[in-house]
């Protein structure tokens, strides 16, 4: 086992260095490009035109009677190419959504390239055989005149991504910005198309026709829980995918009959389930702790302020409340009062005395800034969106929860420190 | 003979898809059709692995099982992930058919099975089971009756749950108002394609069923603003499909599926190119009354 290892990754086995080299370079090809079409939200389209591609190999097959990867490639570029134009012609011309503009291409042409392969088949021409690597991909089959154009083409696309980074970057986020300083949206995005379908091409020969897509779509998407760069999701895109690429070519090496695709297009499945659900940058794991970490700072707060308020109209803040008390001046579920008063007094904002909960001075000044922020936000929203009085509050009950403390300040500044706030109470100001 | 109950098994199909692929197109979904077609696969694999053939009842629980995990895993990549769904489609599809091709290779000497069954059934293949009664009587292939069951069931949901289908389909939030599930009749849908997938990828294959889900359901689409005459213009366009789509193959002796596909496509196309004159004249007319 362990020779087989070392086999693998010191390269002593010639042919399966030939394979790895292939998956490495049509994976991190396809993972760049993908990421575009990925912002674009065009990652479906990969799909149909991994399918559009098969009547274009079978044609060339046909008309030059070659096997030549050359050639076949140019006919899946061909056929591609006219997919995509079906694809956008369709709902240029028709109300129909781009669902089903991609499933019609889809099937239609899909279903035209096997007529012809079952033609060309039922011809009895020998030299056949290798077409239908085509539909599944024989990627543990790749010898080196394929690499050799894999790498060529593979190359291609990446230095081109690279040294069009700053447009393409510009032409997929903000089109109209684009548009508007002079850049050629449409010949950037004509590169965009005609770089996704020469990855597509390639990679089908290596992943078949169905799997194709995955090269395309699961590299961007792990990429993109990660971060919100685009420079770095590339990286990282490319990273997942030459990652998926060595062990999948591993797999099928140790273990002959393992199909390589199949396993490359597990791998990154895997990787992008898990980046979605672990992911740091808006993962859901990730956004359910926010929200619950949020949630738990919101009822800290709400008791805070119930305390204030419950203190303001005769001044005295340090009086202790029962939990009747407190409910009665905003409702909250005993359960949840509980928890909330526990984690307060930890923090040393309140405390527990025979006859109820009282606040501290931190806890004071914390609750002051809660009803501070609050009363402030209601009067930018009186001043500066003329919302009436009558209106304001339950913005207000959202804002003072996220408002930062720089955010305050500029407000404080902005509104030139008001003393009332549209309901006539005081805004209680830090004493300093 | 065997032409016939090839025909006869295509519209059969055809009926039952175009049916669907209405609501389907009408709810923006056909390329969620796409991908539960495709990642069935496991679920056969490891139903024919448990039963050690190819039975009829555990493949099709299989297959439905993963069909509609496949319909709930999308969901929840699109909404408690919130991956975009062209990507979350993307994902669910590809990765639960990469795991099948695992799977049938894991297996491959125990089973007889193999990726190209689930992609392209061979519908020549369709007359040669048939159903034979212990009384000797030849009741004809045993497909047909098992699609037009399927085109009953699906006849009987659909007319059944018309205006339900109908309301979720245009107007999900009024539906949602008067009291209607859009999940259930979301889910009622999505499991009645995964039954279809299943039951005819032996014998039509996946492509087949995707083109005629969307094929004459676009082009009903564009030549009608009824839902009932949509539906019926989508199957009668099947039908005239797979008629025309036999006899193109029997002509160029290539694959029934891929041209009847084929033929869908024309059928598009024509009246794609007939919308696309009748536009341009219009803004011609527009252009010479604008002085």
């Amino acid at each position: 086992m362990e020779g087989i290892f070392w086999d693998f990754f010191l390269l002593r086995d010639a042919n399966a260095a030939w394979v790895l080299l292939g998956m490495i370079c049509i994976c991190v090809a396809s993972a760049l490009i993908g990421c575009f079409t990925f912002l674009k939200k065009q990652s479906l389209a990969g799909d149909a035109i991994a399918h559009a591609i098969l009547p274009g190999v079978c044609l060339a097959f046909m008309w030059f009677e070659t096997k030549s990867p050359i050639v076949l490639l140019g006919g899946a570029v061909i056929s591609g190419w006219l997919g995509m134009v079906g694809i956008n012609q369709i709902q240029r011309y028709t109300r129909l959504k781009s669902d089903a503009a991609l499933a019609l291409i889809l099937s239609v042409f899909y279903g035209l390239g096997i007529l012809l392969l079952t033609v060309i088949q039922r011809s009895g021409n020998a030299a056949q055989s290798g077409l239908d690597k085509f539909l599944f991909g024989k990627a543990a089959s790749m010898v080196k005149d394929d690499v050799l154009i894999f790498l060529g083409f593979s190359f291609l696309i990446i230095v081109v991504v690279l040294l069009s980074y700053k447009p393409l970057k510009l032409v997929i986020f903000d089109p109209d910005f684009a548009k508007a300083i002079g850049v050629n949206v449409k010949a950037w995005d004509f590169l965009v198309s005609f770089l996704t379908v020469i990855a597509i091409a390639l990679g089908v020969q290596a992943v078949g026709v169905v799997l194709m897509s995955a090269l395309l779509i699961a590299p961007a998407t792990a990429a993109r829980y990660w971060t919100r760069k685009l420079s770095v999701m590339l990286v990282l895109a490319a990273l997942f995918a030459a990652l998926a690429g060595i062990i999948g070519a591993y797999i099928s090496y140790t273990i002959p009959r393992m199909p390589t695709g199949p396993w490359v297009v597990a791998i990154l499945s895997f990787l992008a389930i898990f980046s979605v659900l672990i992911g740091m940058e808006n993962g859901y794991i990730r956004r359910l702790s926010k929200n619950y970490s949020h949630g738990r700072k919101m009822l800290e707060e709400n008791i805070l302020k119930c305390m204030y308020h419950l203190g303001e109209p005769n001044e005295n803040f340090f009086q202790p409340y029962s939990f009747t008390q407190l409910q009665e001046r905003r409702y909250i579920e005993t359960s949840r009062l509980e928890v909330g008063i526990r984690r307060l007094g930890r923090k040393g904002w309140v405390k527990r005395t025979a006859d109820g909960v009282q606040l501290t001075a931190e806890g004071l000044e914390e609750g002051k800034r809660v009803v501070r922020i609050h009363r402030l936000w209601e009067v930018y929203l009186s001043t500066y969106m003329q919302l009436p009085a009558d209106h304001v509050h339950d913005n207000a009950e959202a804002m003072e929860h996220v408002i930062t403390p720089e955010i305050e300040r500029e407000l404080e500044h902005q509104l030139a420190y008001p003393t009332k706030d549209p309901h006539a109470s005081p805004i209680p100001y830090r004493k300093d | 003979m065997d032409g016939f109950w090839i025909i006869l098994t295509a519209i059969l199909v055809s009926a039952s898809c175009g049916i669907l692929g209405c609501f389907l197109l009408l709810r923006k979904m056909t390329m969620v059709a796409d991908a539960i077609s495709h990642a069935v696969l496991p679920g056969i694999v490891i139903a024919y692995f448990v039963a050690q053939s190819r039975a009829e009842l555990p493949m099709l629980v299989g297959a439905a099982v993963v069909g509609m995990l496949t319909t709930v895993l999308i969901e929840l990549l699109h909404e408690k992930a919130r991956l975009q769904s062209d990507a979350a489609i993307g994902i669910a599809f590809t990765g639960l058919f990469a795991l099948g091709v695992i799977l049938i290779s894991a297996y491959a000497g125990q089973i007889d099975l193999d990726q190209d069954c689930v992609l392209y059934g061979e519908i020549a293949y369709v007359p040669l089971d048939t159903w034979t009664l212990s009384s000797g009587l030849d009741l004809g292939p045993l497909a047909v009756w098992r699609l037009a069951g399927l085109l009953l069931i699906i006849l009987t949901v659909v007319l059944s749950g018309f205006r339900a289908f109908k309301l979720t389909s245009f107007d999900p939030i009024y539906a949602a108002s008067i009291g209607l599930s859009t999940v259930f009749w979301h889910y009622l849908l999505m499991s009645m394609v995964s039954l279809t997938t299943v039951l005819t990828f032996e014998s039509v294959g996946a492509i087949l069923v995707v083109a005629f889900i969307i094929g004459p359901a676009a082009t009903a689409f564009l030549l009608t603003k009824q839902l009932h005459h949509m539906m019926l213009i989508a199957v009668g366009l099947g039908i005239l499909a797979s008629v025309c789509g036999y006899m193109l193959a029997v002509w160029v002796d290539g694959s029934i599926a891929g041209a009847i596909s084929v033929c869908i496509g024309i059928e598009f196309l024509l009246v794609f190119g007939y919308k696309v004159f009748l536009q341009r004249a219009k803004s011609l007319v527009i252009e010479e009354a604008t002085p």
